[in-house]
């Protein structure tokens, strides 16, 4: 009979250079199997001097849970190895394109319009819409300019056939709509295209604009120079820009300003904006001696070449995929 | 209006530079566009008087020329064919820098010259010039040349907003730079002539409403050609105005200088008195400009006893103008009042420098100075006996006073004021107040048509006080919240699931080609432009379809072989006396369906992809797709999108006719869809989840090919148990194995019990049911 100890060492041994699973089950079955040395050996327990019969058999037992415990080491370690060589066999290359549809983009015009939108949004401004086709009255009449006024020169406008409509030359007749159908406070801004008959190099005929509006009791000329700058400021994401005002006309505001900003060189023209006239206030039933506020106006257009540095409107009309697909 | 700096500083001197004379006036409301220096530089050019002239030696062309500039005469080399003694010419002496030359002491042939004779172009004056530039006879010999021109001198052009007439003249610009800076203005004193004979023309006002105020005066005996001095032709050139004659530049200098527009008429070719009225019917009358206007009953004219003579503000007539052989003139310097000017250069085609102030409003308290000023000038010039002064009024435009309350003026512009300060400002500005406890009584003067209500003079107070000198303030408000209605999906949000779905959004013209209109939309009267800037620009789109095309078309001719465009934007169609202007969603996709790429076999875009697109877009609403036709999209593979009962879109691939008429080697496939349709969105309603779980049973059949799926699909739902939660094609086959005209459409069938699970004996039964409507209703073969 072999002595334990030789037979726990063979057994040992034998399991470490095993790689396969199955025939590690095979050879467990030689030493822990019914007829496994093991087994064999602890039914000769019976025979022994029954003085040694418990120190035998706890070391026969020592010796079972020594060789499940390599067993289970041994399977571990198989399976471990086989698992890693299945993963590496199933490496991909990673940096192998990703599949699927691609991705269109918004128009850089309509993307600086959502910027716009958002900036104002955050103050409490809605966005409000209005038709393109419009009447003398919602473009011109409403606005203070009456027929033949001077002002109206500033303005080349689109008429349709029909004699009595036209396309408008602003957004301000939403704001005539809007204020027809709201009461102060009023914070709106209106985007949308505009038309007027101009085409070169740096205008088109159509083109993008934004305007602003808010009516309040206690609106005053300060908060639109505030609302103003801190726009033009975070739309161009600048601390440093400097914005001015200028001393200008237009007929549905008084006092009126041009508004210039630079980014430490040149001055540049951004917009147009006042206090409303109290004309265009009563016209739309609200009593200038109760409320009061101002509006603005900018070209969407000319927002998106400064912050993106296009250096040509006609791109934005032309509608080039290489160029658009920039904006995705 | 472009006028000469130093003109202007002999009327207001403010101790200013250039640039900041020009910031000052900006900052004040009247826009500075463009700084210009009268003259390039160049120094060391002196008045010489050419003493003697011999020929060169050894060239034919040259001469030489003995030149006086007040010290030793010099030698000086000439080339230029005009070259005499006796004249005065600019010298530029040896050391002159002219614009890209300096002049150094040199043997020309042979012969040492000292200095160069120029022309008007080596000074840079002009862009051309035939031979040496002559100085009047009495220009002092050593003299410098830009003394002598006044061409150290500035041209300001400004843009007076429309309101500011006033500020279109000398006197006006300065009148607004005393007010700015304070400075005292010095406008030249105007004498009344005294007059040398009693003849007259009578003035009668017909139209005393229109023109309320005619001042005029004969002065006979002219020289004509009498040649307009230089310092009044710089003056007129550095305005941008041509010298004519010598009548005609005193008229238009005394425009520039005092903003009166004025006309002078041949008094030898006027029959009778001076009448202002109102045209006839179909009345003509041949203009200076050479175009014959057709008047009416809106036009006023001067005429005289027989006929029109000149169209009152705008120009004079042909008939009666003044040339050089006129030796009487009658002078007119008139009001007329703005709303009978306004819009008549529209009409007419043309408007004219008179025009442009009168629609402005001119200062009718100083008609009869204007007329005393130009009298002057031409007796100066042009000598001549001048008559009396003739004057016809009716009455005048009132000035009414204006009330100004000081807390108003800080209300608006969110400062605080002082009383004193803009009680300084409005009488700096000519106008005339009384103050009463912060409020300010103000009347304006008469040049000023821009002053009739509370904020005209907030807004004079403003531009004076300074913008500047307003903070930008961070405004203070009720805080409430916006609104946001969750089943209207934002505009933005749209469009980023439209480019999400490889779209890439396009911004076509509204305006389109009226043929577009008729191919891709059937429309032979769309709605159109009546002054469009191009022909393919003049008919307003009723739909996205014809711009989404020429974008594909585009980038197809730029070598792009996959386009995938959108387009939100509005569509335009007469209803009844309006227009209906929906705004719609379109969009194109052309050639492959997806980006080229590795492991996926290429194949090209087609109906069913965009369908694709457009049910995840609408998702989780679930518009009808029926078969229809549209004027764009091939018969057979177009439909309209059905919403309820509303047709809200179309889908389909381009007809081909259109496909090869505009030279597309493809044809890509097209959408348009109401926005508002596509915008509604939905807000979900919680349902519970089903704690048994489905069974799935697979029906499948032979079909006619005509049988559309859709009728099938909306049959079997509407005869399911309702037991059977939902019905899903999962096939589409057709093949060779198949009858001919035959196709077989395989169905999921999930069906569910919320309370239990279901038996095979009531899945058998559901399912058979659903059979039996294939069969029955469409004929259909199972498998």
């Amino acid at each position: 009979m072999q002595d334990v100890d030789t037979l726990v060492n063979e057994a040992l041994e034998i399991f470490g250079g095993i790689d396969d699973a199955d025939a590690l089950e095979q050879v467990k079955a030689r030493y822990l199997g019914k007829a496994g040395a093991l087994t064999q050996l602890s039914k000769t327990l019976g025979k022994l001097d029954p003085a040694e019969r418990p120190a035998m058999g706890s070391r026969i037992n020592a010796a079972k849970e020594k060789l499940e415990d390599a067993l289970r080491q041994r399977r571990e370690t198989i399976q471990a190895g086989k698992l890693e060589a299945r993963l590496k066999e199933e490496a991909l290359d990673v940096t192998l394109p990703g599949r699927g549809p691609g991705v269109g983009a918004v128009h850089p015009v309509t993307r600086t319009l959502e910027r716009v939108e958002t900036l104002f949004h955050s103050l409490g401004f809605e966005v409000a819409d209005g038709p393109e086709i419009e009447t003398d009255y919602y473009n011109f009449t409403a606005l203070n300019q009456p027929e033949n006024h001077p002002a109206r020169s500033m303005h080349d406008t689109f008429y349709l056939a029909d004699g009595r409509h036209l396309l408008r030359t602003h957004t301000s007749p939403i704001q005539i709509r809007y204020m027809e159908q709201h009461r102060p406070p009023i914070k709106i801004i209106a985007p949308g295209r505009v038309y007027r008959v101009d085409s070169d190099a740096t205008h088109s005929p159509m083109f993008h604009q934004v305007e602003g509006l808010w009516i309040d009791e206690h609106v005053t000329f300060a908060d639109l120079k505030g609302v103003v700058s801190e726009f033009l400021k975070r739309f161009f994401e600048r601390e440093d820009l400097k914005v001015r005002f200028r001393p200008s006309f237009f007929p549905f505001t008084e006092p009126s300003a041009e508004v210039d900003m630079s980014f430490g060189e040149r001055w540049l023209e951004i917009g147009g904006c006042g206090m409303v006239h109290p004309t265009v206030l009563k016209n739309v039933n609200i009593d200038p001696e109760r409320c009061q506020g101002f509006a603005f106006g900018m070209g969407l257009d000319r927002l998106t070449m400064l912050r993106y540095g296009v250096n040509d409107l006609r791109l934005f009309f032309e509608n080039d995929l290489r160029f658009l697909r920039q904006f995705t | 209006m472009k006028f000469s700096e130093n003109w202007l500083r002999t009327f207001v001197n403010p101790p200013l530079g250039t640039d900041e004379l020009a910031d000052a006036i900006t900052f004040a409301g009247i826009e500075v566009e463009e700084i210009e220096p009268a003259a390039p530089a160049f120094e060391q050019v002196v008045v010489g008087e050419v003493v003697s002239v011999e020929k060169h030696p050894d060239a034919e062309r040259l001469s030489v020329c003995q030149v006086n500039v007040g010290v030793a005469p010099l030698t000086i080399v000439c080339g230029a064919p005009n070259v005499a003694a006796g004249m005065k010419v600019p010298t530029a002496l040896v050391g002159a820098k002219l614009p890209g030359i300096e002049i150094k002491a040199a043997k020309v042939r042979g012969v040492e010259s000292h200095g160069m004779l120029c022309s008007q172009k080596e000074l840079g004056l002009s862009d051309e010039a035939a031979g040496l530039m002559v100085l009047p006879d009495d220009s002092p010999v050593g003299m410098s040349v830009r003394e002598l021109l006044d061409l150290d001198d500035h041209v300001l052009t400004t843009k007076p907003t429309p309101n500011r007439g006033d500020c279109l003249s000398i006197l006006g610009m300065s009148r607004e730079v005393a007010a700015i800076t304070s400075a005292p203005a010095n406008a030249p004193r105007i004498k009344a002539i005294v007059a040398d004979m009693d003849d007259t023309l009578s003035v009668t006002l017909d139209a005393p409403d229109a023109c309320p105020r005619y001042c005029g005066r004969l002065v006979k005996g002219v020289d004509s050609t009498s040649p307009t001095p230089r310092w009044m032709r710089s003056r007129l050139e550095r305005s941008g105005i041509r010298s004519i004659s010598a009548v005609v530049d005193i008229t238009n200098f005394v425009m520039l200088e005092l903003g009166q527009p004025l006309h002078a008429f041949d008094a030898l070719k006027l029959e009778g008195g001076i009448r202002v009225r109102y045209a006839a019917q179909d009345e003509k009358l041949e203009l200076l400009n050479g175009r014959t206007a057709e008047l009416g009953p809106d036009y006023l004219v001067i005429a005289d006893d027989k006929k029109a003579v000149a169209l009152a503000g705008i120009m004079g007539g042909a008939q009666t103008a003044v040339d050089d052989h006129t030796r009487d003139i009658f002078l007119e310097s008139a009001y007329f009042a703005p709303e009978v000017i306004a819009g008549k250069s529209r009409l007419l085609g043309f408007g004219s420098d008179s025009s442009f102030r009168f629609e402005r409003g001119v200062d009718f308290g100083e008609t009869p100075r204007a007329l005393e000023r130009a009298t002057q000038l031409v007796l100066e010039i042009c000598g001549g006996d001048a008559g009396p002064l003739t004057e016809a009024r009716a009455a005048l435009p009132e000035r009414k006073p204006v009330t100004l309350r000081l807390e108003r003026a800080e209300r608006v512009l969110g400062i605080a004021l002082e009383a004193r300060d803009v009680e300084d400002i409005l009488r700096r500005l000519g106008f005339s107040v009384k103050s009463h406890e912060d409020v300010f009584v103000v009347t304006p003067p008469s040049y000023r048509f821009d002053i009739a209500i509370e904020e005209d003079l907030i807004e004079e107070v403003a531009r004076i006080h300074g913008y500047d000198n307003i903070p930008a303030a961070a405004p203070v408000a009720r805080a409430t919240m916006l609104r946001a209605p969750e089943t209207t999906r934002t505009r933005a949000a749209l469009r980023s699931a439209i480019a999400q779905r490889d779209y890439t959004e396009v911004v076509t013209y509204s305006f389109i080609d009226s043929r577009w209109e008729a191919d891709f939309c059937g429309n032979t009267h769309p709605v159109a432009l009546a002054n469009p800037i191009a022909s393919q620009m003049s008919a307003m789109r009723s739909s996205l379809i014809p711009g989404l095309v020429d974008s594909v078309a585009f980038n197809v001719r730029h070598k792009q072989s996959r386009v995938r465009v959108f387009e939100i934007g509005r569509c335009f169609r007469k209803a009844g006396d309006d227009y209906a202007q929906p705004v719609r969603i379109g969009g194109a996709a052309y050639g492959e369906a997806l980006p080229e790429q590795w492991g996926v076999a290429s194949r090209r875009v087609d109906f069913y992809d965009v369908k694709g697109d457009l049910e995840a877009l609408f998702a989780p609403r679930e518009p009808r797709f029926e078969a229809a036709e549209h004027p764009a999209l091939h018969p057979g593979k177009s439909a309209q999108l059905i919403v309820g009962t509303q047709t809200v879109g179309w889908i389909g691939e381009l007809h081909p006719r259109w496909q090869q008429k505009y030279y597309l080697p493809l044809a890509p496939v097209l959408f348009e869809i109401e926005y508002d349709a596509l915008a509604a969105g939905v807000v979900p309603a919680y349902r519970e989840i089903p704690k048994f779980p489905p069974v799935r049973r697979d029906v499948a059949a032979l079909f006619d090919e005509q049988v559309p799926f859709q009728a099938v699909l909306e049959a079997l739902k509407a005869q399911a148990s309702p037991l059977v939660t939902d019905v899903r094609l999962f096939d589409v086959y057709r093949g060779k194995d198949l009858e001919k005209g035959k196709k077989s459409l395989a169905f999921s069938v999930l069906l569910q019990d919320t309370r239990k699970t279901l038996t095979d004996a009531e899945v058998d039964s559901a399912v058979t049911q659903l059979r039996d409507v294939l069969r029955q209703r469409f004929d259909a073969k199972l498998r």
